[in-house]
């Protein structure tokens, strides 16, 4: 196939992605979605989780956080909050911080009430994809 | 009269503030460096999502569905923001913030609203403790490493502080950075939302978009990004503006270092010409009274 998508993946601290790649798959607020070339205008906020897309072949992949993604035109806009590429990410620190999101969640069961349940429960799963992701547990 | 050596000391010690005073504003240029390139790289973002938002909250807003963070109600309790630094050093920075701040809430007191206040850096938190004020939510210890999740944090506070309905309104006091030598103190209000300013665009203003939930669901899904947004910018913002003041008052601090080594090195001078003319003056007496007993 000849027609490429243009892949922007722009977080607060920059332009971590901007790349022309031949497909694109992500976790929207209704599901996984895939991007060819050639699709509709789309909008959707993204859940935290894995954004893949596939170059010359090659599979890559990427964390993503909270955010938001725009198809049109074959070009691909991913906003989110903070982005890493699976290379990138710190697996002792998502080790750790999967440490502290449990240990929070076990008080506040016990029924701590000065603790953030829904931050806990993101932190968790933040954590948890980016395990998954770094020891390659994702396979697509 | 302090002696010479009383003098040479004090010399000594102004050329050691000196010193210590012109590092610590090459510390605060290269650390304003550094923020000022996190909000360059931060532009792209913030302008393409408000791009998107206004664009959302226009399509959604012709169906009248609008989500409740973008409606006005009538507004009893007010949250504050008050954004300063943790460290001092840095000139009339934080000063400025909080007579401001102070002032902005007793005009809302005085208008007959409650007050909730949340702060950002130690210096507010010590300033308004000593005031005898009640905090919502004190957040320390953010300058130097401020993080994107610093903004989704305090962004989450303030939404649901005001969809649970104990504030009716979130304005947030910062710092902004003008230039290196001129910060202005800014009152923005955060919530409710009203209208999401446009940015100029190249887009067609009316494109066939698929939204994946229904456009004013996805709205709400992402609005919080909007008051994420303009923390972060303000966080930004108050930082380089700290570091700007701080290198502006480490600059005159330099100055009146320098200013004060000329009066002392004057002075001390002075102190040798006067001993040695006192020197001259009894060996001069000496040898006239020596002439006098021949």
């Amino acid at each position: 196939m000849e027609n490429k998508l243009k892949l922007e993946v722009i977080t607060p601290y920059g332009e971590l992605i901007n790349e022309e790649v031949d497909e694109v798959y992500a976790t929207g607020a209704e599901g996984d979605f895939g991007v060819f070339p050639g699709h509709c205008a789309f909008m959707t906020a993204l859940r935290i989780g894995s954004l893949s897309y596939k170059k010359d072949g090659q599979i890559q992949y990427v964390f993503i956080n909270r955010g938001y993604c725009e198809v049109l035109n074959d070009r691909v806009l991913v906003l989110v909050g903070s982005a890493e590429r699976v290379e990138e990410i710190d697996v002792e620190r998502a080790k750790a911080a999967l440490a502290r999101a449990e240990e929070r969640l076990r008080r506040a069961q016990a029924g701590e009430t000065d603790i953030d349940h829904a931050r806990a429960q993101a932190a968790l799963e933040r954590a948890t994809i980016r395990i998954q992701l770094a020891t390659k547990l994702i396979p697509r | 009269m302090p002696t010479l050596r009383d003098i040479r000391k004090k010399i000594k010690a102004i050329q050691g503030t000196k010193k210590i005073t012109s590092a610590m504003k090459m510390v605060a240029a290269a650390k304003l460096r550094k923020v000022q390139d996190s909000m360059l790289r931060y532009r792209p973002y913030a302008t393409k999502m408000q791009q998107v938002l206004a664009d959302l909250a226009g399509a959604v807003e012709t169906r009248g569905d609008v989500p409740p963070i973008l409606l006005r109600r009538p507004v009893k309790t007010v949250e504050v923001l008050v954004i300063t630094s943790d460290k001092g050093l840095c000139g009339a920075f934080n000063t400025n913030i909080l007579r401001a701040a102070h002032k902005e809430i007793n005009r809302l007191k005085g208008e007959g609203l409650n007050i909730v206040l949340s702060v950002v850096g130690r210096k507010a938190r010590d300033y308004f403790k000593r005031r005898d004020f009640q905090f919502k939510n004190v957040w320390t210890g953010i300058s130097g490493k401020l993080q994107y999740t610093h903004a989704q944090m305090i962004a989450q506070e303030m939404i649901n502080a005001y969809v649970s309905e104990a504030v009716d309104e979130v304005v947030v006091i910062f710092n902004e950075f003008k230039s290196v030598i001129a910060q202005r103190v800014v009152i923005n209000r955060l919530l409710p939302i009203g209208r999401i300013e446009a940015v100029p665009t190249e887009q067609p203003t009316f494109i066939p978009f698929t939204y994946e939930p229904r456009a004013p669901e996805l709205l709400a899904m992402l609005l919080p990004i909007y008051i994420e947004i303009q923390i972060y910018r303000a966080l930004l913002e108050s930082q380089a503006a700290e570091e700007a003041a701080r290198m502006t008052a480490m600059d005159n601090a330099t100055k009146n270092c320098d200013e004060l080594i000329r009066k002392t090195t004057l002075l001390a001078n002075k102190v040798r010409q006067a001993s040695i003319t006192k020197e001259l003056m009894d060996i001069v007496g000496g040898v006239e009274a020596l002439k006098q007993s021949e």
